[in-house]
């Protein structure tokens, strides 16, 4: 399972060169530790938005500080704007870094903290860009303020402006929306993102939030225990899972064992249709939208379940049913009528995807 | 926080950090070398002497004395303060910290003022009172100005106690006192530590007060064989083994410590417990209290006021001002120097911890413990042998208050630097800046507060510091701190008065400042 991520090419789809390529990065903090960082190859491309989704401890923000030069690789290499890096000191990488907690000077006005990396311009240039990068966030009336003063959103978007008024040809964001409250949180991921592309700089997001990833990122890769285990679309991830842990993190998912023959598989749900070829014993995610539930036909015993629990969210509902020894989460239309108790009879809506093959 | 074990040290700041802690430490090697001078044959007799007993026994039976009586003095005195409905606790906690405004000799000097024949005493009540001399001067005057250092310390800790273990000793059916002796007391172990081992440090220093009460311990003893009798190669036997018994008490209380396994109770989340009614107890309290302040702030300030007004001799103002200025002109470098060796220290214990960063944190510490009467024969030792020009000069007691006073320097430096994340320098690196760039632009505006009080600090315990000014001022170089010694000392006290005054209102802000400083 583990040789999955190379599979898939580890490049973006556009034909333009990468502004940022890593290859083979692997970071241990100790020797007798395993290592943090694995084997971890990706390349984004110029204004391309790319996340590193993962639980925490997963090792991708260790990968994050590895790319700003923070921290010191063990092996593998980085290239940014097409020039090797590996052995860069930080400030000489031409890389913005926007941090989970901003790290906004707090002796120096909003100004002055745009202005801290705009050393290589002066006097009429210097004020110039500083009033554009703050007119691009929205900031120009804040900017004699200091950075106590601002609310939260307001300070994330100083630390993005900082990042870019240099203008750096790649933007890391470690979490920078996990300090934001939930209301505010959607606003300011989207305004980041038009931001970026109108900036046309390319980005790394760092988050463990899946939805986060899925709405922001024109491609993600999940990262588990040091180790890319998928790069992709949003909706190729999410779609076509390629292992069991890829398909549980992005969102709840049944995982159904099987045996494989050809573009359909024997389940205990019955013969399911599956979304590409395979054969033999398979492990398969069909997602809880991908089936449904309908009153119980007397010719098909095999597929009667029981109701568990009904969890109604207004736009949708989500039953937990239980047949045979199997939990199985299904996701209906609100007006689904079955309660806690009853007969029903499972229907899959959906091909499943095959996630991992079993011995 | 794994990640930080692994970061390296950069080299730039490891040598400069580690020339440093080389600095503090190196002139205790001289120390080694002047002694080992001693011929072999020499050497036993020297070791041997049965003076070197003698004076063990008079430092030990000091030691012990001053510690059990703070004990007894501070331990009540904290729990009143902290525990029972006593009116205007704030109030008696203050009175009862100041005494540490007073520097020993300044002390001495107030007893002697007031006592003997010509003292106020006399004038007041028509006879003269004995003056404080001996052994029983040493203990009363040392008690009376350190015990708050273990006052401080148990009324802290008395005030963190999780009160729900007294009730749950309670409900098993043990009385008030019983309660304190076998729940509290316990739990009381690394305060009383810590103050003892303050107090200790204190006593092992201290130059001013058996010199001027008359008592031989290792410190007077130094003295003496150094000014007096120029046998320096003993005065440095003398110093070592000073150096030794200093050592012994800090492992000793390393030790107890490490035996100790309390989980510790954070302030914030014991409940207070309700007040203890004094009742019959008052009468007792408010006279202990009263016997304190009377002895430690009244006796001293009187003396102050009482000589200021004697008409005998005019006030020399210009060498008033001599004195204060020749006081400044070393403490204020010493203070910015200290500040300097501090920075690096610092910055390594908090952004690189390391058992290496810690070791030269506990050189500088070591620098601080070390008697520094010992500590200034060792830097003699040294300028005379590495650095010749440098002995009798304003640089070289300059030198020995910064080393000397590295320690608390150090404190409020790396509280400031636990204020500022090291996210800030990442984000000046990440936008262009070298390394030391990214510090001095990113961190160093937040230090300013913690190395203003550094330096303030470390100024104010240059200003009433005694026996370094004393061994290793120039000839003819006399400050605040040397006037009183040498006037007391000649019991001219009209002519210490003005200086003490001086002194007094120094360390009450030094006092002030720790305090706040503690706070944080």
């Amino acid at each position: 399972m583990n040789a999955l991520n190379t599979e898939r090419p580890t490049v973006p789809s556009t034909a333009l060169p990468p502004v940022l390529q890593v290859q083979g990065l692997s970071k241990r903090f100790h020797p007798s530790l395993p290592p943090v960082v694995d084997q971890v190859s990706f390349a984004v491309g110029p204004s391309e938005v790319f996340a590193l989704l993962g639980p925490s401890g997963c090792g991708k923000t260790t990968t994050l500080r590895l790319i700003a030069g923070f921290e010191r690789a063990n092996q593998g290499q980085v290239w940014i704007a097409g020039r090797e890096v590996t052995r860069c000191p930080v400030e000489q990488r031409g890389i913005g870094f926007v941090f989970q907690d901003y790290a906004l000077f707090p002796h120096l006005s909003v100004y002055d903290n745009v202005a801290f990396g705009l050393r290589h311009l002066r006097g009429r240039a210097r004020k110039e860009r500083v009033e554009e990068v703050l007119g691009l966030v929205g900031l120009t009336v804040f900017k004699d303020r200091k950075p106590g003063e601002l609310s939260g959103g307001q300070q994330q978007r100083v630390a993005l402006a900082r990042a870019i008024a240099p203008g750096p040809k790649v933007v890391l964001l470690d979490e920078p929306f996990s300090s934001l409250d939930a209301a505010l949180r959607q606003a300011t991921r989207d305004e980041v993102r038009a931001l970026l592309k109108q900036a046309g700089i390319g980005a790394v997001l760092v988050t463990h939030d899946q939805e986060e990833a899925l709405s922001f990122a024109d491609r993600l890769a999940v990262m588990r225990a040091g180790r890319l285990e998928q790069i992709g679309t949003p909706e190729e991830v999410y779609h076509r899972p390629r292992t069991p842990f890829v398909a549980q993190f992005l969102g709840r998912t049944n995982l159904i064992p099987g045996e494989a023959k050809g573009l359909e598989a024997e389940t205990p749900l019955g013969r399911i249709a599956l979304v590409e070829e395979a054969h033999g014993p398979v492990l398969l995610s069909l997602r809880p939208e991908g089936l449904g539930l309908a009153a119980p036909l007397k010719h098909l015993p095999q597929l009667e379940a029981t109701v568990l629990t009904r969890e109604f969210k207004g736009h949708d509902l989500t039953y937990r049913v239980r047949l045979g020894e199997r939990e199985l989460l299904v996701q209906e239309s609100p007006e689904s009528p079955f309660r806690p108790g009853e007969r029903v009879r499972l229907v899959v809506r959906a091909r499943a995807v095959v996630v991992g093959r079993n011995k | 926080m794994v990640s930080r074990l692994s970061k390296p040290i950069p080299k730039g700041l490891l040598a400069v950090a580690l020339l440093i802690g080389l600095a503090v430490l190196l002139p205790m090697l001289y120390l080694v070398l002047r002694a080992a001078q001693a011929e072999p044959s020499q050497l036993a007799e020297i070791v041997l002497r049965p003076r070197n007993l003698y004076l063990l026994g008079n430092t030990l039976a000091l030691l012990a004395g001053v510690i059990v009586l703070s004990t007894l003095l501070a331990l009540p005195l904290a729990w009143i303060t902290s525990r029972t409905n006593l009116r205007g606790k704030r109030l008696w906690t203050v009175l009862l910290v100041l005494p540490l405004a007073v520097p020993g000799y300044v002390g001495v000097f107030g007893f002697f003022g007031a006592t003997g024949s010509g003292g106020w005493l006399e004038m007041l009540l028509g006879f003269p009172w004995p003056r404080p001399t001996g052994y029983l001067g040493a203990l009363g005057v040392l008690t009376l100005f350190t015990y708050p250092y273990l006052f401080l310390n148990l009324r802290a800790a008395l005030l963190g106690l999780d009160s729900s273990l007294e009730e749950s000793a309670r409900s098993l059916g043990y009385r008030g006192f019983e309660v304190f002796l076998r729940v509290v007391l316990p739990q009381l172990r690394p305060a009383l530590y810590a103050g003892w081992l303050l107090i200790g440090l204190h006593v092992l220093g201290d130059f001013g007060v058996v010199s001027l009460v008359r008592y031989e311990t290792f410190s007077y003893a130094i003295y003496l064989q150094y000014a007096a009798s120029f046998d320096r190669v003993y005065a440095a036997w003398l110093s070592l083994m000073l150096i030794l018994l200093t050592g012994s008490l800090l492992w000793l209380e390393a030790r107890l410590l490490k035996n100790l396994t309390l989980s510790r109770v954070g302030l914030g989340s014991a409940r207070r417990p309700s007040p203890v009614p004094l009742g019959a107890w008052s009468l007792p309290a408010y006279a202990l209290m009263v016997l304190l302040v009377v002895g430690a702030l009244l006796v001293p300030l009187t003396s102050i006021v009482y000589w200021l007004n004697q008409p005998a001799y005019p006030l020399e103002l210009s060498s008033i001002k001599e004195a204060l200025q020749n006081s400044a002109q070393a403490a204020a470098p010493a203070a910015l120097l200290a500040a300097l060796l501090a920075l690096p220290l610092a910055y390594l214990g908090v952004r690189y911890p390391s058992s290496l960063s810690r070791l030269l944190e506990r050189a500088a510490y070591l620098g601080y413990a070390t008697p520094p009467l010992a500590f200034a024969l060792a830097l003699i030792f040294f300028s005379l042998r590495a650095l010749p020009f440098l002995y009798q000069s304003l640089a070289l007691l300059v030198l020995a208050y910064a080393l000397h006073f590295l320690a608390e320097a150090i404190g409020p430096i790396r509280s400031a630097l636990y204020q500022a994340p090291p996210r800030l320098e990442e984000a000046a690196r990440s936008l262009g800046y070298r390394p030391l760039q990214a510090f001095l632009k990113a961190t160093f505006p937040l230090l300013r507060r913690g190395i203003l009080a550094s330096m303030a600090l470390v100024f104010l315990s240059a200003v009433k510091e005694l026996p370094l000014t004393f061994l290793l001022a120039p000839a003819g170089y006399s400050t605040l701190s040397t006037r009183i010694w040498g006037y007391t000392a000649e019991a001219m006290f009209a002519e210490a008065a003005p200086y003490a005054l001086l002194i007094v209102l120094f360390s009450a802000g030094l006092v002030g400042l720790l305090l706040t400083q503690e706070r944080r």
